[in-house]
């Protein structure tokens, strides 16, 4: 099966080729450019480069969520187009079950954290599980949610476990977290992941996209929506003013 | 027989997800449009960021549908067209996205368009006489503006407006009386009722160009209104207001307007956009230009407000100038009109 995969939510653009035992193309940036302007001309370079047939594609996955409402409507747009297109089918991939991916088969608990501003950081928890076959699961302790960092802080202290930390938040963790260890000297590990391992990528994302295949997630392309786990600003605004 | 060029044109500039095919700018095989209206009508007016949201969800299920009403299948579209401005610029990435990803994957042209370029040409639709040169009114929530049409694709602005849109004012009027979103359809219907010489409300004339306008002026000398008879005490006839405040409106644009005409001598004038479906507009419009001899062309009011078929129009032009824009068209929420991207010239 070969997969598409589009990854779009933050910062980083990437997009990837990924067949079932090998890694066709991956192409990752992260510039200053919108993704609007990145995106399309990526996929089309790597087509290009690995004289890729458009048709032979299986699958577009793409990243659905959390992450910047816009370039997760961009990576979105993308894919959805892409699909309708071809005539296939496509899969949303959570984004930190992606980003998580990036430590596949780790005996550490991962924690990813994306900037989420206002003081808050989208998060999830997860292990890897052996499998029978000799593959392993990833097992989410903590869905993916929006969480103020000092209450997610309270709750790594509070389990006690060391914790892998990746993602493009884990500057402001890594700060509230040395402040309040001075403060109250909890016994807890916070592992930071380096530069090359701690921000998005289609390969990560093409590889959790083929254990959603296999759990049957496959849908449609008109079916395919962001999970923004945060509601508009307008939203929220009438929802407080009802209160 | 010239071939036919069947485009596929999307647009999501506002609160309209919409899909359409064209046939050779003229000939509509399909007009699907998806509108929000009820959802920003709960917010006293568009959303951004629930307008993004929502096309999203629609934009597929809009384009099979165009397909599908056309009785076409991708193979048979020769060019996908999309708008990429102006407008909010979470809703036209939306468009802009999934345009740009299906004309790559099918390998067809793709065409960006502007928005207000499309308004236009929505007259191209009903009215096969229709040919450059012209003069053309755009008017509605976001714009302004009188421009020349010179030649197909070649536009000049004359005037525009220097603070509100004559919609907006249209729309803050609407809310000050409590008529809600979206004021224009709203103030259209009371106005009926109301007497238009029963309050004088002068229209700001800009000193240094007779063809620009400005209805902020407007706006406050109605707000102004009902202040002061809300502190008197007073009752205030609501259809006597609207109508008086629509026929200053109305007299702003009709009067620049005939003046372009009268100066140039023009003899066709088409106006455009949501507020050209306003029943006192056309009547004023159709009755100024009769008097000239000036023929007048307007969009049935379902081509006035946002829709793919305009931009279709609209595409067929570039597309036979040759446009063709690449993978990195971005969206651009405050292109001016006659501002373009340049696309690849094929």
């Amino acid at each position: 099966m070969r997969i598409l995969s589009i990854e779009s939510s933050a910062t980083t653009a990437s997009i990837a080729i990924l067949d079932d035992d090998v890694l066709r193309a991956e192409y990752t940036i992260n510039y200053k450019k919108t993704h609007s302007q990145t995106l399309l001309p990526m996929i089309d370079e790597i087509f290009k480069m690995t004289e890729t047939e458009k048709d032979s594609i299986d699958v577009v996955a793409v990243s659905e969520g959390p992450g910047s409402f816009t370039g997760l409507r961009i990576g979105i747009a993308t894919a959805k187009g892409i699909a309708l297109a071809l005539g296939k089918k496509t899969v949303g991939v959570p984004t930190l079950e992606a980003l998580a991916s990036n430590y596949y088969g780790t005996e550490l608990k991962i924690c990813p954290i994306m900037d989420a501003r206002r003081e808050h950081v989208y998060n999830a928890v997860y292990h890897y599980e052996k499998a029978a076959n000799g593959h392993y699961n990833l097992i989410v302790d903590k869905e993916q949610r929006l969480i103020l960092i000092d209450d997610l802080l309270d709750e790594l202290e509070a389990d006690g476990s060391s914790v892998l930390i990746l993602g493009d938040a884990s500057g402001l963790i890594r700060d509230k977290f040395e402040k309040r260890q001075a403060d109250k000297a909890k016994e807890i590990e916070l592992i930071y992941a380096p530069a090359a391992m701690n921000s998005l990528k289609a390969s990560s994302l093409a590889l959790r996209a083929q254990a959603l295949i296999d759990e049957g997630k496959l849908m449609d392309s008109s079916d395919l929506k962001p999970d923004y786990l945060r509601p508009s600003q307008a939203e929220r605004e009438r929802a407080n003013a009802s209160l | 027989m010239e071939k036919e060029v069947k485009i596929l044109a999307i647009e999501s500039s506002c609160d309209e997800t919409a899909a359409a095919v064209v046939v050779n700018g003229r000939r509509v095989l399909s007009n699907v449009i998806n509108t929000q209206i009820a959802i920003h009508t709960e917010y006293g007016g568009v959303v951004p960021e629930i307008a993004s949201r929502k096309h999203i969800e629609n934009i597929n299920p809009v384009v099979i549908k165009a397909l599908s009403d056309a009785n076409l299948t991708f193979d048979d579209i020769d060019a996908i067209a999309v708008t990429y401005g102006p407008g909010l610029i979470g809703a036209l990435l939306v468009g802009v996205a999934e345009a740009k990803a299906l004309a790559w994957a099918l390998d067809k042209p793709l065409v960006g368009v502007h928005h207000i370029e499309g308004h236009i040409s929505a007259n191209y639709i009903e009215n096969p006489d229709l040919e450059p040169p012209f003069a053309s009114l755009v008017v509605s929530g976001g714009h302004t503006h009188l421009v020349m049409v010179e030649e197909y694709g070649k536009y000049s602005i004359i005037g525009r407006t220097r603070d509100d849109a004559a919609g907006e004012a249209f729309d803050k009027v609407a809310r000050a009386v409590g008529l809600g979103y979206p004021g224009g359809p709203k103030i259209d219907k009371l106005a009926r009722e109301g007497n238009p010489d029963a309050i004088k409300f002068p229209v700001a004339k800009v000193s240094d160009s007779v063809y620009d306008f400005s209805f902020s002026g407007l706006k406050s000398a109605v707000l102004n209104y009902l202040n002061q008879a809300e502190m008197k005490g007073e009752e205030v006839n609501r259809a006597d207001l609207v109508a008086s405040f629509q026929k200053s409106v109305v007299d702003a644009l009709v009067g620049h307007a005939m003046s372009l005409v009268d100066e140039k001598g023009l003899k066709k004038f088409a106006i455009a956009g949501g507020v050209a479906s306003n029943s006192a507009l056309r009547e004023a419009m159709s009755k100024a230009c009769e008097e000239r001899g000036v023929k007048f062309y307007r969009p049935s009011p379902g081509l006035c407000t946002d829709n793919a078929v305009m931009i279709g129009s609209a595409a067929y032009y570039e597309y036979l100038a040759g446009t063709r824009h690449s993978w990195d068209l971005n969206a651009q929420a405050n292109l001016q009109l006659g501002e373009k991207v340049e696309g690849v010239k094929r």
